[in-house]
């Protein structure tokens, strides 16, 4: 029997299309359709100047904005050949660490609720919360703060930043072991995800599905640990690994990495001072603060520069990876030396999991495809573009 | 049993002051039952759709509003938010959504991608959902925040208001 | 490891094949003739010095006007050795049609990306055997990614989508489910 799942349904994580093949509940075959939420993002960042493309490289992964925007980031100052000061660092990383931990929150709500287990949602949500009050006391924007310039941060932190962050870092331990009271050892749980959705390292690796995916099943690749970048190199954390390789294993694995995250959180905002560096001296790059602007010829002059016809980049390609939430995020950017880049590619990790999903599922049951999609983690703006 | 003071209540009619009963017309009641126990359709598509998840959370709680449940199957349901980029892959299946939601139905178009394109003109994206459906309301943000969805409800229940039944 | 010791252990295994380093800011950049694709990706994957394991992404850019006009970019990543490694093979516009082979063979996630590099591009690759639209629908004409592909074009959505199967397939279905679940 031949079923239909999507693109409309409430279970798929938005809009995934799943042709199911049964023979009775058991699965012979899957065929994943995406392409539903294609927005064309890569082509139109062409159009645009190189900061310009910051917020439409944000939309992409909706849930890990900032993940994006850093990969983005860090991959044209690495053709700019640009050094950022260390509270700038500092900064990035502190900010990377609280959206992954809003990612997961997102994660788990929605996992578990597809479970069975609604009320996780009400209270991930409600955390998450606390992280958006963060990102708007930064930037003013819940969502996509576009925070991340090229050459640095958009504006220097503002005043209660601290507070904000060190409450939230006070407060949420407990919650994740209140959501591990309610998931870990429930019988339900256990019964819907130990067992299901196996995938073994060698499989996972020649599948491309590098992150929770491959860390649940015994990997420890982790770009952060094995090709440090913004300074991750200075800090102290661990890589939770898992062997079993199914969906509790990586339940598992992102549970521990939000722990992880506010480990690193900690030691990141200790090392900001409230003021200071916001971004690099690059007068190219960086415009000039506003009270010069006002008063100096030059100041004005550069601030018209930037802003209008933007910076250019020297001619080459680069390729940075960050960890994102989800896996290897990366960024390809071609430039050929004007003021609008010549080709923005994003290695997208739910691609690649969707991509090995009817590997994962096959002989399953229906009801397992579920709680699979869930522990895979995709998004489709970062599957589609 | 105490009878209500004398009053006019401006939604329903005259209170009469001796018995216990309120006049009004059949349109006025099947419009206020209409528009006070909406069931949004789940037809999120992208970002807008994690907004439209936070509104039905516990901080802005839209089933104080009538929104009590989303609904899976667009059977059961008489609201559609357009939450999100359309594509122009999908756009059948949104159309096919919308004809299967029963009569009274209405649609919120959900930020900017869905109300004009957003910040994504080009061959992928549908310039506005309403080329597709009719809108009654549209919601500007990229994404609104779940207060401004919340007024986009509330804007449709006085529109259902003041519409005939 | 640079550019020039894995082209000096790749000449070794792949005899008969000249690899040119490229110029690149973050990690060793090769060009490889669209031939010796599938040898050079058996070496580089297989050979205990290199052991890529793990193909990241495969893409392309459009380098319109100039020939060749594609470069097919592959990324690399080898696990147990921390290296990278960034693949290029350059393809002509008179050579799209199956001059670059498929590297399926050697690593499954190489599938969908390169559906998506034939749908976004015209890339053919050779021997891939399910080169379908991926993420444009399914009868859309011309590829979007190229540089001579406009931006924004003004085209009426599409709502309406027949169904499927036909009537008389439809009641067969029915016919033989219900016959399945009578027994």
């Amino acid at each position: 029997m031949t079923v239909n799942m999507g693109p409309q349904h409430p279970s798929t994580h938005g809009v995934l299309r799943l042709v199911l093949e049964l023979d009775g509940e058991t699965i012979k075959s899957c065929m994943p359709t995406i392409g539903y939420l294609h927005t064309g993002i890569e082509k139109t960042a062409e159009q645009k100047k190189w900061q310009q493309v910051v917020p439409l490289v944000e939309r992409m992964d909706y849930l890990a904005a900032q993940s994006n925007s850093l990969a983005y980031v860090l991959c044209v100052e690495k053709l700019l050949g640009l050094e950022m000061p260390q509270r700038v660092k500092d900064i990035r990383v502190l900010l990377a660490e609280l959206q992954r931990i809003a990612s997961h929150l997102v994660w788990i709500g929605t996992h578990a609720m597809e479970i069975g287990a609604v009320s996780m949602l009400f209270y991930a949500i409600r955390e998450r919360e606390l992280l958006l009050n963060i990102n708007e006391l930064v930037a003013g924007f819940r969502f996509f703060p576009s925070y991340f310039r090229v050459g640095g941060l958009r504006e220097d932190l503002p005043r209660g930043f601290h507070d904000a962050v060190n409450a939230f870092l006070d407060r949420f331990p407990a919650k994740i072991d209140e959501f591990e009271g309610l998931l870990t050892k429930n019988d339900i749980f256990n019964r819907r995800t130990r067992g299901v959705g196996v995938i073994t390292q060698d499989e996972a690796l020649a599948w491309g599905l590098v992150g929770p995916i491959a860390r649940g099943s015994g990997s420890d690749y982790d770009v952060r640990k094995y090709f440090p970048y913004t300074g991750y190199e200075s800090y102290d954390f661990n890589v939770p690994t898992a062997t079993e390789g199914d969906v509790y294993a990586r339940y598992r694995v992102r549970v521990e990495e939000m722990r992880q995250s506010v480990r690193i959180a900690r030691q990141a905002v200790q090392r900001i001072s409230p003021s200071g560096a916001w971004a690099c001296d690059d007068p190219r790059v960086v415009p000039p603060p506003k009270d010069k602007v006002y008063t100096e010829m030059e100041a004005l002059i550069q601030h018209f520069l930037i802003y209008s016809q933007g910076f250019t980049v020297p001619v080459g390609d680069a390729y940075v990876p960050i960890e994102g939430p989800r896996g290897e995020h990366g960024c390809y950017v071609v430039s050929d030396g004007t003021n609008r880049p010549w080709r923005v590619k994003m290695r997208p990790p739910s691609f690649m999991a969707i991509q090995a999903l009817p590997k994962i599922i096959e002989n399953g049951m229906i009801a397992d495809v579920i709680a699979v999609i869930g522990s895979t983690d995709v998004v489709m703006g970062d599957c589609d573009r | 049993m105490n009878a209500p003071a004398e009053a006019r209540d401006h939604e329903h009619g005259l209170v009469d002051p001796e018995l216990p009963l309120i006049t009004t017309t059949v349109e006025k009641l099947i419009q206020w039952a209409r528009r006070s126990a909406i069931w949004p359709a789940q037809f999120g598509l992208a970002c807008c759709a994690i907004e439209m998840m936070s509104m039905a959370t516990s901080r802005y709680d839209v089933a104080r509003f009538g929104a009590e449940v989303f609904r899976g199957s667009p059977r059961q349901s008489d609201l559609m938010i357009v939450a999100g980029r359309l594509s122009r892959k999908m756009a059948p299946a949104m159309r096919r959504v919308y004809d299967q939601m029963p009569d009274p139905k209405w649609v919120i178009s959900m930020g900017a991608c869905a109300s004009v394109g957003g910040v994504f003109d080009n061959y992928a994206i549908v310039q506005g959902v309403d080329q597709v459906v009719p809108v009654d309301v549209y919601v500007p943000g990229c994404p609104p925040r779940p207060e401004s969805l919340i007024y986009g409800i509330v804007q449709l229940q006085q529109k259902i208001a003041r519409s005939r039944a | 490891m640079d550019a020039s010791s894995i082209i000096d252990t790749l000449t070794g295994v792949v005899p008969g094949t000249s690899y040119e380093a490229g110029k690149s800011v973050d990690f060793a950049t090769l060009y490889v003739p669209a031939n010796a694709l599938v040898a050079t990706c058996q070496a580089l994957r297989d050979t205990p010095s290199l052991r890529f394991n793990v193909l990241l992404e495969v893409t392309a850019a459009d380098y319109l006007p100039r020939e060749p006009r594609f470069e097919v970019v592959y990324h690399l990543l080898s696990v147990p050795n921390r290296q990278r490694l960034r693949l290029k093979v350059r393809v002509a516009s008179n050579e799209i049609d199956g001059a670059v082979p498929t590297v399926q063979s050697i690593w499954p996630a190489a599938g969908w990306p390169e559906r998506e590099v034939w749908d976004m591009f015209g890339i053919v690759f050779a021997g891939h055997g399910d080169l379908r639209r991926l993420l444009m629908p399914e009868d859309w004409e011309g590829h979007p990614a190229r540089k001579d592909y406009p931006v924004q074009i003004r085209k009426a959505a599409q709502t309406y989508e027949p169904l499927e199967v036909s009537e008389e397939e439809f009641r067969a279905n029915i016919a033989r489910d219900r016959m399945k679940r009578a027994h």
